[in-house]
């Protein structure tokens, strides 16, 4: 140890402390990377304090917490992208200072973003080696050919099938996802830093991540894994850490580590049901009145006819079983399948931003002609989009603006905002969907995964639904973030609207649905109802298994 | 907003400044001079503002003024149209070329910077065919046209002047207050989700390309006013560049999703008593486009700045 302050080191946190004296115990030598009592403060906000984490040779360490928690500005600390106000980072044993995101690539550090960071024309092993070309031709700096050869050996390590020469544009979220861990190995890390890696992965893809991960351990890389997937976390933590609110609150060991005690730390408290399927139709009995109206619908609606009915769809003209289902009023039915199953393209062709080749969608028994998202809109089909950063949001705008944008005639006269009206619709919406912002007219792309994904969610439901699609509903979306927009859901189906949810996330596709569809390359593979639910059935059928 | 008002006060700043340093710029007709040429050249500027607000961008301005000019003096000195008539086909005529532009960028999904290069040499070329490449002068006719359009005055403003803060009015309703200009932001900001929030992004695509070129063809009838003639292979040319520069530097973002009218005036009162004033400091008038474009970078550059420190400071 050549730290002399290392022993002299007052205990910051008790948890900390135990973290210390476990990886102490597991060997004699250093922590590969500790981060000790950082703070960080942004305008108005103290994003951590006093925060401490440790991680050991060939180590695997999840840090949780919810979405606000500090994880990522704790890991864009560790990866050189914040400098700290307070705290030390040692390597080694020895203090770093890592002011760039090369200066800690030098020391051995790689942050992989969440949101992926690739160039898309460019082809997967020139992706690979971006910046670090092997080149002959002195100045001329021309490519060498052994890029393809290095890259191709690095991309099967990661079980990528796309070959070096394929444009990383042409690939799936799953793969290029692949791309972005093999362009990190390819680094020599010693310490990987991955946020949410799986949260596109199907499960295959995510099987080989996780042999990857083993892979790397077993050489002596040290990995910090973020993930809100607890499944996840519980199979491949050596540790955890968790955060709340900016401070260590708490560490598991291997044998600690459950799904129950790791959400009593993320959120203080034991969450009795995650998942509230069915609690909005048996309301608290202190309000009958309530209760007689939102769980029986509406009278007059046509009760008879189903939310949704779409009969012989084709979405591609190679498809060759056309898909015919149908969503009754107030049901959510879980559409599951892998990444690449087809399951977007369906909701996108039925929302009309997809040409289908053939096919009848009919909304409440009236048959619809959906040539552009504005027939589907117009009749109560409404989609949130699976990249809601891209697809869902005008991220530069104000939370009021995103919430209005497909209500505004309702808010003007004469085609003229009213600005009051506006301002009420946006505040009504945010207060009913518990958005956290300061203010309604706070910038969209500053607030959390959880809370923009509300405002997708507030921006339909100021409209009237009759089916409403969710692509990966709680992708990138904290704990507290996802319970809420399930109770939202489920209070939707208490009022009669029917739920379409497509979701990679199978302990939601199981908690969540009434039914589950499962597709398998573009077609329907089968349906399963409640009592056959289980994870293998689902995987069976989404791997071509049958039912 | 505080982008716009750094903006107004270094407007005010030169102002003070070009007063200060010459008398002569105090003149009356000095004003009539600027005040002419900022609401002539401000009523491009506008098009192309809420053009590029909605992401696009137009080079072909400056072609379709010559264009538009060229048949305007052809329909009144040739054809013997009366000046109102003359007026419409010549307006209609420029929103036909928005409408081709914007068919173009939306239904071919020509990229836009390409589609208006190509009608930048198209239409110049047009314009030189029809008028045989020479000159088209109005001669002493046309007075009450000319009159109305160019030497008569409102509340001792100039004549183009006043129309562009008429348009400025219209625009700030249209951009500002209604839910088409909600629209027009939204498919800037964001086309896609645009799109999928139910937006009809082609149609206010092509709606802003219409908007554009209508406005140069208004611009080349004014123009055509004051100037009594024109040069088929000449009138018009670099105005596109005036018109996005008064875009840019008024705060509309190339990116899209970002201006207003009000940055749009004010960009276009900059670049405009920019030169005037440097000339006024003994800067050579062969300068005057390295003194816009210097204005242009550093305008950019602030921005950029601005928009970096905003981005740390909310990112927490």
């Amino acid at each position: 140890m050549s730290v002399p302050s290392d022993s002299s080191l007052p205990p910051s946190t008790g948890h900390a402390s135990d973290a210390q004296s476990a990886a102490a115990g597991l060997s004699a030598e250093p922590p590969i990377i500790e981060a000790r009592g950082i703070s960080k403060s942004f305008p108005g906000i103290k994003a951590l304090d006093g925060v401490n984490l440790s991680l050991a040779r060939g180590e695997v360490l999840c840090v949780v917490g919810e979405n606000g928690a500090g994880k990522s500005t704790l890991m864009k600390i560790v990866g050189g992208l914040y400098t700290p106000d307070a705290g030390e980072i040692l390597i080694d044993g020895m203090p770093a200072k890592l002011t760039s995101v090369q200066d800690a690539q030098a020391a051995g550090v790689t942050l992989i973003h969440q949101e992926l960071n690739l160039a898309p024309s460019l082809d997967v092993a020139g992706n690979i080696f971006l910046g670090r070309e092997p080149r002959w031709g002195g100045p001329l700096g021309l490519l060498d050919r052994r890029m393809y050869a290095d890259a191709e050996a690095i991309t099967r390590r990661v079980g990528l099938s796309a070959s070096g020469r394929a444009s990383v544009g042409s690939l799936s979220i799953g793969q290029q996802q692949l791309v972005e861990i093999a362009r990190s190995l390819s680094l020599q890390s010693r310490v990987l830093i991955m946020d949410e890696p799986t949260s596109s992965l199907s499960q295959r893809e995510t099987d080989r991540l996780f042999a990857v991960i083993r892979d790397l351990k077993a050489s002596g890389v040290g990995i910090l894994y973020i993930s809100h997937r607890l499944p996840e976390v519980q199979l491949i933590a050596d540790r955890v850490t968790v955060l709340r609110d900016g401070r260590n609150a708490g560490e598991l060991r291997r044998d600690e580590i459950s799904h129950a005690s790791l959400v009593r730390l993320m959120i203080g408290r034991e969450l009795k049901q995650f998942f509230v399927r069915g609690a909005a139709q048996n309301p608290a009995p202190q309000t009958p009145a309530a209760s007689a109206s939102s769980s029986k619908p509406d009278p007059k609606v046509n009760l008879a006819a189903p939310a949704l009915e779409v009969t012989g769809l084709r979405v591609t003209a190679a498809q060759k079983q056309p898909i015919t289902f149908q969503v009754k009023r107030g049901e959510i039915v879980g559409l599951a399948g892998l990444v690449g199953a087809g399951r977007t393209e369906l909701a996108e062709a039925l929302f009309g931003v997809r040409p289908m080749v053939a096919g009848q969608i009919r909304v409440a028994g009236e048959l619809l002609r959906i040539r552009v998202p504005q027939d589907a809109i117009r009749a109560g089909l409404l989609l949130a989009p699976e990249d809601r950063r891209s697809q869902g949001l005008l991220l530069e705008q104000s939370v009021r603006r995103n919430i209005s944008l497909a209500s505004l005639l309702r808010v003007s006269r004469l085609r003229l905002i009213r600005r009051r009206q506006e301002i009420a619709l946006a505040e009504q919406m945010c207060q009913q969907l518990s958005v956290r912002t300061v203010s309604v007219d706070k910038q969209v792309g500053l607030l959390s995964g959880g809370n923009q994904q509300k405002v997708v969610l507030a921006r339909w439901l100021s409209r009237e639904p009759k089916l409403l699609m969710l692509d990966e509903p709680t992708r990138g979306v904290d704990v507290g973030a996802k319970s809420e927009i399930y109770a939202i859901m489920d209070q939707l189906t208490a009022r009669g609207v029917g739920i379409l949810m497509i979701s990679s996330d199978l302990e939601e596709v199981l908690g969540m649905s009434d039914r589950v569809l499962v597709m398998y390359q573009g077609e329907l593979a089968g349906e399963l109802q409640r009592e056959q639910f289980s994870e293998q059935a689902v995987m069976n059928l989404a791997t071509g298994g049958g039912a | 907003m505080k982008k716009l008002l750094g903006l107004a006060l270094f407007l005010l700043l030169i102002y003070a400044l070009l007063l200060v340093a010459n008398p002569g710029a105090r003149s009356a007709q000095n004003h009539q001079n600027l005040g002419q040429r900022i609401g002539l050249h401000g009523i491009n500027s506008l098009g192309v503002g809420i053009l590029i607000i909605t992401g696009g961008i137009d080079l072909s301005i400056g072609s379709t003024v010559g264009l538009c000019a060229t048949v305007m003096a052809i329909l009144l000195v040739d054809v013997g149209m009366n000046p109102a008539a003359a007026m419409l086909v010549t307006l209609a005529l420029g929103a036909t070329i928005g409408l081709v532009n914007g068919l173009l960028v939306t239904r071919l999904r020509v990229q836009a910077f390409v589609v208006t290069l190509c009608g930048l040499f198209i239409y110049r070329g047009a314009a030189r065919w029809l008028a045989g490449d020479r000159v088209k002068g109005l001669g002493n006719d046309f007075t009450t046209f000319k009159s109305l359009l160019h030497n008569q005055d409102f509340l001792g403003m100039p004549m183009s002047l006043v129309i562009f803060l008429a348009l400025c009015a219209l625009a700030t309703v249209l951009l500002h207050l209604s839910v088409y200009g909600r629209y027009l932001f939204a498919v800037g900001s964001n086309e896609q989700a645009a799109r999928y929030a139910g937006i009809a992004v082609d149609r206010y695509k092509t709606l802003a390309y219409v908007l554009c070129s209508t406005l140069a063809a208004l611009f080349s009838v004014i123009y055509l006013a004051e100037n009594n003639s024109v040069q088929p292979s000449e009138t018009g040319s670099f105005f596109e560049l005036y018109a996005i520069a008064g875009a840019v530097l008024g705060g509309c973002s190339l990116r899209g999703g970002e201006g207003s009218v009000l940055g749009i005036i004010i960009g276009t009162a900059i670049i405009w008593i920019l030169p005037n004033f440097t000339k006024m400091w003994g800067v050579p008038s062969e300068l005057e486009y390295t003194v816009i474009g210097g204005a242009l970078l550093i305008g950019a550059l602030l921005d950029e700045l601005l928009r970096r420190r905003n981005l740390a400071k909310a990112t927490a």
